[in-house]
């Protein structure tokens, strides 16, 4: 049914068009109108981000699971010189389409009570970010996935500066400008590979399909390239030691910044790693898997120590975010099942259960002002519905079996204990420390006795916290008991990628070509 | 005879109708400047468009001196029309200064008849020609509000430097002249493929390069650049920022590939030296600058940095990426310059960064449209300045000048710092004043300006890209094939 339709063209560019729309009706309409624009702006989005919510769903109804290949292709002339407008999904980024698809209505729905100011202006940005994050995961073509990607900066720079906290004008350059130098490096090995491809291939191409099937990159300049595309990936996922930016980032932007922070913009750079890094650079990538795998642990454990020594909510959440980005890297590099699987599982699951904890933050938030935790204190007593769902976020972030944070973090260790033990007992160790500091803030926010005046007055969950939260719980359990229902969409495209990855161990890469 | 008039039909039609205009404008005593200048835009357009209405051979005129091809019709056109946004952006600016003139549009048609010269020349004195005529008629714009201290000093030192740049022209095409014997290009392509790279015709040629790299204000002879943009009437600053530039790089293009294509080694050095300094000093010189025009006259010299990378490269797809790159690159000086001269309060012009702050809650429109340009001189994709920087470049790469790309990159990096100052400023700042309603003409400018760099002409499927993209591979092969 959905054959003979552009569907991912629509998924991807309907939440343009609402923007569009949404910034027209405010250029054409009278200036006594705007505060009634004002208060439709949030409606709108969300009606616009649910249609792009169905559609994904049946899209991802009709995807062909059994297949490796892509589906849903879209072929169309764009610049000219092998660069086109090329979509298409397969059975790892199709899941990431659906997540950026199931996270953005929350999102919206999230920001209609705490944002304060200019609505209209924050629907328009955020209508336009789901468009660019959907677009990275559905372009097939180089030029079009770095297009997404690196637009993703502006939107993301004038959300975090405009409504975030005090320092957002910091975070939002530092935001801005650390990844950006990341992207260039990445561009600059695209256009390596741009130009390589019409060397070797006798026709230049961005076409990914082409490139991942045909190109063979000599051995030492997979290196470069390979350390290029890292530059950036390492620095959106991100990996220590260039983690800095993300707590500062995380503190300042708004709730629903937040989640989609670390919801979806963590995981392009794990996507990154899976669609193009191990593809295109299989010696380099089994070269320096080893580099990845103790930057991943003394991520693990390191971040760990860090977010147990923080007195900020959302800075703990952020610092935690980047230990269990540390399990996907882990996971990706290992080159086998379990372990990529348990990479995307770990990303998917991590879009879900951070999303669903700074959405806990932000319901504190939005009623005190504060992310102090010592402000806080004695929660269950006044908050007891509240502080059931934050328990099982917490525990979920953990770790905890039936929880889909489980899946995720024993699956990549299944993996690296393959390949090495040492790495495998780090990160064991690490999923320690994160109980250490995930249940200290659970106890210092929600136990004890109420000692601060100020919280005598505060209010459980409202209906629509209640169902955002609800959904995700439920969500967090289903994947946790029935994780198949992740890794059978994945599985194919998966072992495709590791019987590539192995072969092109074994093929003599062409030799010459290198400048 | 005909065929040779017909190669230099632009140029004559200018000359002509500029030499009228004069008089029309000298020979009644009321003010005549508004209708003067919109004639004058109107024979911009119609030089700008001649070259591709009229269907006529490439060839020479003149003796060789001057050689009419894709090569510079492209580029006439891209200056007629930016030329021409800038005589409009004008009109208002000069009206509330009371220094409403007609020769402004006169002078304007002159120095594009001077750029139009250069641009075709084939022949270091046309090519002399060409540059003074231009340079003379932007010392006087420079300097036109002779009352000001500040434009009267920005004209002389625009006039002394450039000066001593001509005596470097002249000087490197003597050497030259004397080593080859002879000003024509081809015949010089002629004599170094006999003689090889003698001494002489090498510091000709760094002579050569040096005068023109005043004129494109690449470092380190950028000097002249902030005073003068920063002294000059906006719209004159707007005007000097697009068009002359441009003409100027064709010239560097096609000195580089006609006369000295047969020592590549040697002028790429040049280029590539002043590319890395341009980017180098347009990226850290911005950061801290207050004015916005002084922070635009260092953007342009970063951006010449660019624009020499893919010249460096002396491939077809490096000529072509650097008219691709030039192209977008004008466009979003006219635009910005539109928008600086919507920057008025009650009591006159401002032109500082901070006066912007603010600006997304006072003025959507405007906020929108310098965000734009912003986003698009950082390189942000999807703007067009993305794709300027990704076919400038590519061709570098293939030449092997990787190093000298990814210096590019991490200066443009640098470089995203000032612009996103101003995006900041407009967007996170409370707004501490309120600009009054600009003329319609300049938004319609700024509006127009603003959709062409936003992607609109890439969508997918439309082939405006690509027929773009085509039109600059014409001209570069044009210039190769001569």
């Amino acid at each position: 049914m959905l054959e003979d339709l552009p569907i991912l063209s629509f998924i991807t560019f309907i939440p343009l068009m609402g923007a569009l729309m949404l910034a027209g009706f405010a250029w054409l309409g009278k200036a006594d109108g705007r505060e009634q624009l004002e208060r439709n702006a949030p409606r709108a989005a969300l009606v616009i981000s649910i249609a792009v919510l169905i559609l994904s769903i049946l899209m991802t109804l009709d995807f062909d699971s059994s297949k490796a290949g892509f589906q849903f292709m879209e072929d169309m002339p764009w610049l000219g010189g092998g660069i086109e407008y090329r979509l298409g999904v397969d059975g790892i980024s199709v899941l990431f389409v659906l997540l950026t698809a199931f996270l953005t209505p929350f999102c919206i729905l999230a920001s209609m009570t705490s944002v304060k100011k200019r609505m209209l202006e924050y629907m328009i940005a955020f209508l336009v970010l789901e468009t660019l994050m959907i677009g990275v995961f559905v372009s097939l073509d180089l030029i079009l996935f770095y297009l997404f990607f690196e637009a993703v900066l502006i939107p993301m720079f004038i959300i975090i500066g405009v409504w975030g906290g005090k320092n957002r004008v910091y975070a939002s350059y530092k935001f801005f400008l650390y990844t950006l130098l990341g992207s260039v490096l990445m561009l600059a090995a695209i256009l390596w590979i741009y130009y390589y491809s019409g060397v070797q291939l006798g026709e230049r191409t961005t076409d990914m399909r082409v490139l991942i099937e045909e190109l063979k990159i000599p051995g030492g300049v997979q290196t470069w390239l390979w350390l290029a595309f890292f530059a950036s990936f390492a620095v959106k996922m991100p990996m220590w030691p260039v983690h800095t930016w993300l707590p500062d980032a995380h503190v300042e932007a708004p709730t629903a910044g937040s989640v989609i922070l670390a919801g979806i913009l963590l995981k392009l750079g794990g996507y990154g790693f899976l669609r193009f890094s191990i593809p295109l650079f299989p010696l380099a990538s089994l070269n320096l898997a080893p580099i990845i795998f103790w930057m991943s642990v003394i991520a693990i454990i390191y971040t760990s120590l860090v977010a147990y020594r923080q007195s900020d909510m959302k800075k703990l959440i952020a610092y935690s975010s980047v230990a269990h980005m540390g399990f996907v890297t882990m996971g990706i590099f290992t080159f086998n099942t379990q372990g990529i699987q348990g990479g995307i599982f770990q990303m998917l699951s991590h879009g879900v259960i951070s999303g669903a904890l700074f959405f806990c933050v932000g319901v504190i938030y939005d009623r005190m002002h504060t992310r102090e935790i010592a402000f806080y204190g004695g929660l269950v007593s006044k908050m007891p519905v509240y502080a059931a769902f934050f328990l099982l976020f917490t525990m979920a972030n953990v770790g905890l079996p039936g929880t889909s944070g489980f899946v995720g973090e024993i699956l990549t260790m299944v993996g690296a204990y393959q390949v090495n033990p040492w790495i495998a007992f780090g990160a064991a160790f690490g999923m320690i420390l994160s109980a250490v500091y995930a249940l200290y803030l659970y106890r210092a926010v929600i136990f004890g006795e109420v000692h601060n005046e100020k919280l005598e007055g505060i209010l459980d969950v409202t209906k629509t916290e209640a169902f955002i939260l609800g959904t995700l719980a439920f969500f967090t359990i289903l994947l946790g008991v029935y994780p198949s229902l992740i890794t059978d969409v994945t599985s194919a495209s998966v072992e495709k990628l590791i019987t590539d990855f192995n072969a092109a161990q074994i093929a003599v890469p062409a030799v010459g070509g290198a400048q | 005879m005909f065929q040779s008039l017909s190669t230099i039909l632009p140029e004559l039609f200018l000359a002509v109708t500029a030499s009228l205009l004069l008089g029309f404008g000298l020979s009644k005593t009321q003010d005549r400047s508004d209708i003067v200048r919109n004639i004058a835009a109107g024979l911009l357009v119609i030089f700008g468009l001649m070259g591709f209405v009229l269907d006529r051979p490439a060839g020479t005129s003149f003796n060789g001196l001057l050689y009419n091809n894709e090569f510079s019709d492209f580029l006439k056109a891209v200056i007629g029309l930016a030329a021409a946004a800038a005589l409009l952006l004008s009109k208002h600016y000069f009206k509330s200064e009371k220094l409403d003139r007609y020769e402004f549009s006169v002078l304007t048609l002159y120095s594009v008849l001077g750029m139009s010269i250069m641009v075709s020349a084939n022949n270091l004195l046309s090519m002399y020609i060409g540059i003074e005529m231009q340079s003379l008629a932007l010392y006087i714009m420079a300097a036109f509000n002779r009352d000001s201290l500040r434009a009267s000093e920005s004209g002389l030192k625009y006039f002394v430097l450039g000066a001593l740049s001509s005596g470097l022209l002249l000087y490197g095409a003597s050497l030259v002249y004397g080593f080859t014997g002879s000003l024509d290009f081809e015949t010089i392509r002629a004599s170094i493929e006999l003689t090889g790279a003698t001494s002489g015709v090498i510091a000709g040629m760094v002579f050569l390069l040096c005068g023109l790299a005043f004129k494109i204000s690449a470092a380190p002879f950028h000097m002249w650049t902030p005073d003068v943009y920063e002294g000059s009437p906006t719209p004159v600053t707007g005007f000097f920022a697009a068009a002359p530039k441009l003409a100027a790089m064709a010239i560097i293009a096609r000195l580089t590939i006609i006369p000295f294509s047969d020592i590549l080694g040697q002028w790429q050095q040049v280029i590539v030296v002043m590319a890395v300094l341009s980017m180098l000093v347009g990226a850290l010189g911005a950061i801290v600058q207050t004015n916005i025009k002084r922070l635009m006259a260092y953007s342009s010299i970063a951006n010449m940095g660019y624009a020499l990378v893919p010249i460096a490269a002396g491939t077809v797809a490096g000529i072509q990426g650097m008219l691709i790159f030039m192209t977008i690159y004008v466009i979003s000086v006219i635009g910005v310059f539109a928008t600086i001269l919507q920057m008025r309060l009650r009591n006159g012009m401002v032109e500082k960064i901070s006066d912007l702050s603010g600006l997304s809650k006072s003025n959507p429109g405007m906020a929108l449209c310098i965000t734009f340009f912003m986003v698009s001189l950082i390189g942000i994709p999807p703007w067009l300045g993305f794709f300027g920087k990704w076919f400038a470049f590519a061709p570098a790469f293939e030449a092997g000048l990787a190093w000298l790309v990814v210096i590019a990159l991490v200066m443009s990096v640098v470089g995203a710092f000032y612009y996103l100052r101003i995006i900041k400023m407009i967007w996170f700042d409370e707004p501490t004043r309120e600009f009054i309603l600009a003329p319609r003409t300049v938004r319609f400018i700024a509006i127009a300006s603003a959709l062409l760099v936003f992607p609109l002409l890439v969508i997918p499927g439309t082939g405006i890209g690509i027929a773009a993209m085509n039109l600059a591979e014409t001209a570069a092969q044009a210039l190769f094939a001569q």
